[in-house]
């Protein structure tokens, strides 16, 4: 692969410029007369010529990309000196005191390691730390999970979600047949481009009914139904991101009928387990319908939030395979598709996990923790739904109360989130979605006036 | 309950290879001789050959804890002290394009993710442009090139005649490339070779670089660790900067700082003005972010806390003019007790005049696997050994059975 013929096989200029424009989402149109001709200088997509272009840079033709949807909200907002900001982006956890969170098991933890002699730091395996492996499987799957017991199970260390779903969609894209992920619409703003570079095509299928802000089942199940055998479905194991609307147990059940019924194969983003109910067990109901039937599934797991590990980038994906034989050779392969990208794992936020998982008082201790944070947020939930209701805000507001997990989607338009960021300093994406982690008792009533005057002021 | 595919979608998956490098040290573990030797991957060891932490290390760490800083989410770009002090640890922190803020810094995962993330910007911006990779390179570089879809070709380095480097086959092939390539240059401590040109070579490197519009791409792994300076270490990046190259770095705390586990490493751009680095930077950014998000923070505070405090500084220099001392020892009993045993006055000079923590033996891959079979030594199949994971008490054995290897079997 590591010559000239390769550019060849991929055709002409123009081929070349148009895969380049879509990579940076930008129109391209072959058939103008000029690249010039209906785009703003911003937007043009050239090659940048190395050759002779020395006497100026060779990154001009570089353009300035936009800031991130979600991580530009928390630039926007760390901008804005007004006393009364507040950050409903990025989903972090927060305390009511509207601080950021490190479990004291979490810190316990840690000074377990440092303190450690024979805790070093030499390279992992690619796979990663084979504890951290073992115990986020029994995690996601539960101990008892037939698909451990038979070695079914191949579980690979990774950065957080993000990385897991990553690693899983380059290897999809390698040795699986159909190449066409479908995500539910909408979904998380980094899915698509996650899947995209990895090598699958992307399309949606429907999910959040906005006339109702709960799920559109009747459509979910049309889309799903229509999809080719094979088709990879991404699927959020428990608080929907961004919505927070989630299946019914009955529901996910039809669901699992049908993308079994179909040979479709499930992808599963677990980014909540524990997070959103309080409950580890309840959280990961819905996967363990999939692997309870014994077909294969994909599940990508992240502590980000559970163990307010968020910067230290600590997930596993897991692909659960019909046989142990194959799940050995399905591992071997990924280890390719890793060695290449980062080579191995960092080890500081999986020994942590592994610590805690590992140790029957320091896993209690975390329960306790976890749903605490849970509680937390179900009581903003309510606090926001209460202030709505007696400022009399038009409009059904229990969604607030019926959706789980850190975020709300709330409903508000675009210009209405301007609106409020504007006149207010509520910081949220354009989507309508707020983390209600980011909420606590003394500013709810803050956001519910300026929700109150976008809904009035704006329609 | 039953579901409709019987036969797994991964049937048709093969077992992939061990990994070259890394799956040496797999074989090891699994070898019970008591004789065993693992020349392998390249992870520093101590005399007693256990792996280290440096005390610097274990200072800075203690300070984290005790400071209870939290785990929120670095930006995509990483932690940004840790940026500022690696781009000034690597350039100098007087030099121009600091000065200028004409340099675009990442935080990677190490160096393998930094390399990544710059080969993914080559795909993106420059998807007509070429790589060029020394023959021999580090195994991994062409995986990453043909993972990010960059093609590439090797311009000639290792002569195997004279154990040393190619220098005319170096130019010709840097030459003949087309113009506008990104010649992928190691900074120091060639690996695996262990050969690094001369000042004067990288002059000619520079003009011919210069010549053909390239691009240069310093992969720095191993910058105060080959002679134990930080600064030497650094002659030939910013010999290019000097000359007024816009250029590409990846950096590595793998073994400078013992950090390989962490993964901490940076992809730094050094562009014609301080506007195109910002926009460089943007770009990057867009890469990392469908690939992990944002970068490990662990790793990234050590280093911020190590080099940006100038005790902590000083005594990380200390440590690494010792983990680079023993390696030099190592390379000189090695090359006594081979120039005392072999008596067929073959030259093994090459094993002092080869810098870091690698070795080319000019061992081929039959010999390699005898070191193994016979010998319990493990090294890679091209002949590669790890000085970091030999210690002086070996060093006789090891003599044994390279001289053995080398002229018992063919």
């Amino acid at each position: 692969m590591g010559d000239a013929n390769l550019r060849a096989e991929l055709g002409s200029p123009g081929r070349r410029l148009g895969t380049l424009a879509r990579h940076l989402g930008v129109d391209y149109s072959p058939a103008s007369s000029s690249l010039m001709a209906s785009h703003n200088a911003s937007e043009i997509v050239t090659p940048s010529p190395t050759a002779g272009s020395y006497g100026g840079s060779v990154f001009t033709n570089v353009v300035q990309a936009p800031e991130d949807p979600i991580l530009g909200v928390t630039v926007a907002y760390n901008k804005d000196p007004s006393p009364v900001k507040v950050n409903l982006g990025v989903g972090a956890y927060r305390t009511e005191e509207g601080k950021p969170l490190v479990l004291n098991v979490v810190r316990r933890a840690e000074q377990l390691l440092v303190n450690d002699p024979s805790h070093v730091k030499e390279y992992l395996p690619i796979t990663g730390l084979a504890d951290f492996n073992k115990l986020s499987a029994k995690l996601i799957f539960g101990a008892d999970s037939p698909a451990i017991q038979e070695n079914r199970v191949t579980t690979v260390q990774c950065l957080s979600g993000t990385g897991s779903l990553r690693v899983g969609g380059e290897f999809l894209a390698r040795h699986h047949h159909e190449h066409t992920i479908y995500i539910p619409q909408p979904t998380w703003g980094n899915h698509p481009k996650v899947f995209t570079l990895a090598g699958l095509s992307v399309k949606t299928y429907h999910y959040y009914d906005p006339t109702t802000r709960g799920l559109n089942f009747k459509s979910l199940l049309e889309d799903l139904s229509k999809a080719p055998r094979g088709a990879i479905v991404l699927l959020h194991a428990c608080a929907h991101n961004p919505t927070g609307v989630d299946p019914t147990l009955d529901q996910w059940e039809q669901i699992r009928l049908l993308i079994r019924s179909k040979g479709l194969l499930p992808f599963f983003d677990s980014a909540y387990q524990g997070f959103a109910s309080g409950n580890l067990e309840a959280d990961a109901q819905s996967i363990r319908m999939f692997v309870a039937d014994g077909g294969e599934c994909l599940t990508a797991q992240s502590y980000a939030k559970n163990m307010g590990l968020y910067g230290e980038r600590v997930g596993a994906l897991s692909i659960v395979c019909k046989s142990a034989d194959v799940a050995v050779r399905v591992e071997s392969q990924l280890k390719l598709v890793i060695r290449p990208m980062y080579s191995n794992p960092p080890i500081h936020g999986a020994s942590i996990v592994a610590t805690i998982l590992k140790d029957r008082e320091m896993y209690h201790e975390w329960t306790v923790e976890l749903k605490a944070m849970a509680d937390r947020i179900i009581r903003m939930r309510q606090q926001l739904f209460d202030a709505l209701r007696t400022r009399g805000t038009p409009g059904d507001w229990s969604h607030i109360i019926k959706q789980i997990g850190m975020f709300t989607f709330t409903g508000l338009n675009r210009e209405q989130v301007t609106f409020m960021t504007k006149e207010y300093h509520i910081y949220m994406t354009s989507d309508g979605r707020i983390s209600m982690a980011g909420l606590s008792s003394k500013t709810v009533p803050h956001l519910a006036d300026a929700i109150h005057a976008a809904v009035t002021r704006i329609k | 309950m039953a579901v409709s595919v019987n036969v797994s979608r991964f049937e048709g998956v093969t077992m992939a290879p061990p990994d070259p490098i890394l799956g040496v040290s797999e074989a090891f573990r699994a070898d019970t001789n008591d004789l065993k030797l693992n020349l392998g991957v390249g992870a520093y060891r101590t005399e007693e050959l256990q792996p280290y932490v440096l005390n610097v290390v274990k200072k800075a760490e203690k300070l984290m804890l005790e400071r209870g800083e939290n785990k929120e989410y670095l930006p995509i770009e990483g932690l940004a002290a840790f940026n500022k002090v690696t781009a000034e640890l690597l350039f100098g922190a007087d030099n121009s394009v600091i000065q200028e803020g004409r340099v675009a810094t990442i935080q990677g995962l190490s160096g393998t993710g930094s390399l990544r993330l710059a080969a993914a910007f080559i795909h993106r911006y420059f998807p007509d442009a070429k790589a060029l990779i020394s023959s021999p390179t580090w195994g991994n570089h062409k995986n990453i090139f043909n993972d990010a879809r960059v093609p590439w070709s090797e311009y000639r380095y290792y002569d195997p005649r004279t154990v040393g480097l190619d220098f005319d086959g170096m130019v010709a092939d840097i030459k003949a490339a087309p113009d506008g390539s990104f010649v992928l240059l190691h900074g120091c401590a060639h690996n695996p070779t262990g050969i690094d040109p001369t000042p004067e070579q990288w002059e000619k490197i520079a003009d011919v670089i210069q010549e053909k519009n390239h691009i240069p791409f310093f992969d720095v792994a191993y910058q105060g660790f080959a002679s134990g300076s930080l600064d030497a270490d650094a002659y030939s990046v910013r010999l290019f900067v000097r000359r007024g190259f816009e250029l590409l770095v990846a950096q590595s705390y793998s073994k400078n700082l013992g950090l390989y586990a962490e993964r901490i490493g940076a992809i730094n751009v050094v562009c014609s003005s301080s506007d195109a680095g910002t926009r460089v930077k943007s770009q990057l950014k867009r890469l990392a972010r469908p690939m992990y998000s944002n970068p490990p923070v662990h790793g990234a505070r050590i280093v911020a806390n190590v080099v940006g405090d100038p005790n902590l500084f000083n005594e990380w220099k200390q440590e690494m003019e010792l983990m680079a001392g023993r390696i030099k020892n190592v390379r000189q009993r090695l090359y006594e007790n081979l120039s005392e045993k072999d008596k067929s006055g073959k030259d093994w000079s090459f094993v002092l005049k080869q810098i870091g923590m690698f070795s080319y033996t000019g061992l081929h891959k039959a010999q390699s696997d005898h070191m193994t079979d016979k010998w319990h030594i493990y090294m890679t199949k091209d002949g590669r050994i790890s000085l970091a994971g030999l210690s002086l008490s070996k060093c006789e054995y090891l003599a044994d059975a390279i001289i053995d290897s080398f002229h018992n079997v063919d």
